[in-house]
């Protein structure tokens, strides 16, 4: 979610634009994807002020000049590790009892 | 499909042609045959080259290290005599963290030396961090192309990382939502831009790829005196195959037995909006590494230096569930946090060096870096928040895009044999419905299909009377 609702020129920004329309995309899709549009983000730096969801054009890293809709302001990451899933929780311990049982056997 | 996209599909060869720097059809010999190793040697390089190349990125020259707690563990349960000594190549050690680096320096020193302003890939992997920290070093712009969410704009943490690795980088991301389309939309860019296509498939590509299975040898032969007796390889597009078994041999291991590896996602379309975060494998997958196997000409080149089929001598898939256990495995035993993706071999390995005798060794190639997002706990939690039951028993029961099954133990996992005989055929039937209607084959297509397939030409003529009969 954008912080800021808004652009002036010179932000780092994200917009979208829809690059196919469902009735321009490839033959032979599956249904589920025939029905969507093709849509694509770009980020890059804002040309001029905009609100979120108002037309901006962006110059990206390569300098191309991309139009869309302003989507985010400073767009950032937010993914993570993540809780230990309880099937992976025990498998150190499991395993590493076994290798040293194992070489206790082998006498090492 | 709409007009603007046919419109630029027809001009593919064309802006094929200029964003690589030459034309493939100097290699075509007949509607079905082309001289392969023609195109391998047309950039010109040696293999020293490559490795100076490379050595001037920063790339390659990665660690080979013995896993000896995890072959104690497979020992542990082997039958007495077995278990093969495991080693992995830690191609997490590349600048970007996979091997991918090492396709991505050898395309980015020939789009340099070309005089290209910039560099187009692509691709949702860990190629597209590797060619755009490989452009930031050479001074090249860069667009990453990445097929990255469904059409909710919900994208996987894998390669949301990725994402952001290649941004890290200084590259322009350009995310789109599901679809074979993501070709179009390169070439548009490619035409737009005038930049290299660093496509995965290219000879440099794969060129920069041989130097693996060179030092995989050369390592080997430090550590044990002999090269390995086996290198099990992850699978997707076919490249790290090729690139591996080509550089084996350049090496002179001729004895070392190449196994291809995949994760089974069986029954996923690659192109379904909703199955698309129904997988928790984003490569290394069988919807790559069948259809490349099979048919590798369905690359964004004319003809894809990377033909798998011609260089494995046995593919074996393995569950998702198996390849999460072995990466926890790894971080636990062994003090090597890495993959996910790239731990397929290393699943595989396990089951592989199980049935194998103590004095074998088996390589993994490859790992990858892992970090957050690219983690088996955060493909895990994503899995289950899109619906995929997670749970703990017996990785045989793995249903893909409905249930992810956590071994219990190692004995568990298991590397099931793909009908290599199967694939040959399929890939026969795909050469000859490219060819022109009624075209009949030579037998210098013969000749070539029985290569490119690792078989004899009778087992082709066989395969062909089949299908015509």
């Amino acid at each position: 979610m954008a912080e800021r609702d808004g652009c002036v020129p010179g932000d780092w920004v994200e917009a979208e634009r829809v690059v196919l329309e469902p009735a321009d995309r490839a033959a032979g899709l599956p249904e589920d994807t025939a029905r969507q549009p093709l849509k694509m983000w770009v980020k890059g730096f804002a040309c001029q002020s905009a609100r979120i969801g108002e037309e901006v054009e962006v110059e990206t890293m390569t300098g191309r000049l991309v139009r869309g809709t302003l989507t985010d302001v400073l767009p950032g990451y937010t993914h993570t590790f993540g809780r230990p899933p309880a099937e992976l929780a025990s498998v150190g311990r499991n395993l590493r009892v076994r290798v040293a049982a194992y070489r206790e056997r082998e006498g090492r | 499909m709409g007009g603007r996209s046919q419109e630029v599909l027809a001009r593919r060869g064309e802006i094929m042609r200029r964003a690589l720097g030459f034309d493939y059809a100097a290699f075509e010999r007949t509607p079905i045959a082309f001289d392969y190793e023609g195109l391998m040697a047309s950039h010109g390089l040696s293999l020293d080259d490559v490795r100076a190349i490379q050595r001037a990125a920063g790339v390659g020259g990665t660690p080979l290290i013995e896993l000896r707690n995890l072959t104690d563990l497979v020992r542990s349960y082997a039958e007495p005599g077995y278990g093969a000594r495991i080693f992995v190549k830690d191609e997490a050690a590349n600048l970007a963290g996979s091997f991918k680096d090492r396709r991505a320096s050898v395309s980015i020193h020939v789009a340099r030396e070309r005089g290209y302003e910039g560099v187009i890939a692509a691709t949702s992997g860990n190629y597209g961090a590797a060619v755009a920290s490989q452009a930031a070093r050479a001074g090249l712009k860069c667009i990453i192309v990445q097929e990255a969410f469904d059409s909710r704009h919900v994208g996987q943490p894998e390669i949301i990382e990725k994402s952001r690795l290649c941004e890290a980088f200084g590259a322009e991301v350009v995310q789109l939502t599901v679809g074979p389309e993501l070709f179009v939309v390169m070439l548009e860019l490619l035409e737009e831009t005038g930049y290299f296509a660093a496509s995965l498939y290219s000879p440099f590509g794969v060129a920069g790829i041989e130097t693996l299975g060179y030092e995989i040898a050369e390592q080997m032969r430090g550590l044990t005196g002999a090269p390995p007796t086996h290198v099990v390889v992850t699978h997707a597009g076919g490249g790290n195959t090729t690139g591996t078994a080509r550089g084996l041999r350049k090496a002179g291991a001729h004895e070392t037995q190449v196994i291809s590896a995949s994760v089974d996602l069986t029954g996923l379309h690659m192109a379904s909006d909703t199955d698309f975060n129904r997988k928790s494998f984003t490569t290394g997958h069988t919807g790559f590494g069948v259809p490349f196997a099979t048919w590798p000409d369905r690359a964004d080149v004319p003809r894809n230096a990377a033909r798998a089929l011609r260089y494995m001598d046995r593919y074996v898939t393995v569950s998702q569930g198996e390849v999460f256990y072995a990466t926890e495995a790894l971080a636990k035993l062994e003090g090597l946090e890495r993959g996910p993706s790239g731990n397929t071999a290393l699943a595989a390995a396990l089951a592989i060096a199980r049935d194998l005798p103590r004095d074998a060794t088996v390589v993994v190639q490859e790992t990858e870096y892992t970090g957050a997002g690219k983690h088996h706990w955060s493909q895990l939690a994503f899995a289950r928040e899109n619906g995929i039951e997670v749970r703990a028993g017996d990785p045989a029961d793995n249903v893909p895009g409905k249930s992810i099954v956590i071994p219990e133990r190692p004995e568990q996992i298991r590397a099931r044999d793909v009908d290599l005989d199967r694939l040959r055929r399929s890939y026969v039937r795909n050469a000859l419905e490219h060819a022109p209607a009624g075209y009949e084959p030579t037998a210098e297509d013969v000749a070539f299909l029985a290569e490119d397939a690792h078989t004899t030409p009778e087992a082709v003529e066989r395969i062909v009377a089949e299908l015509r009969g």
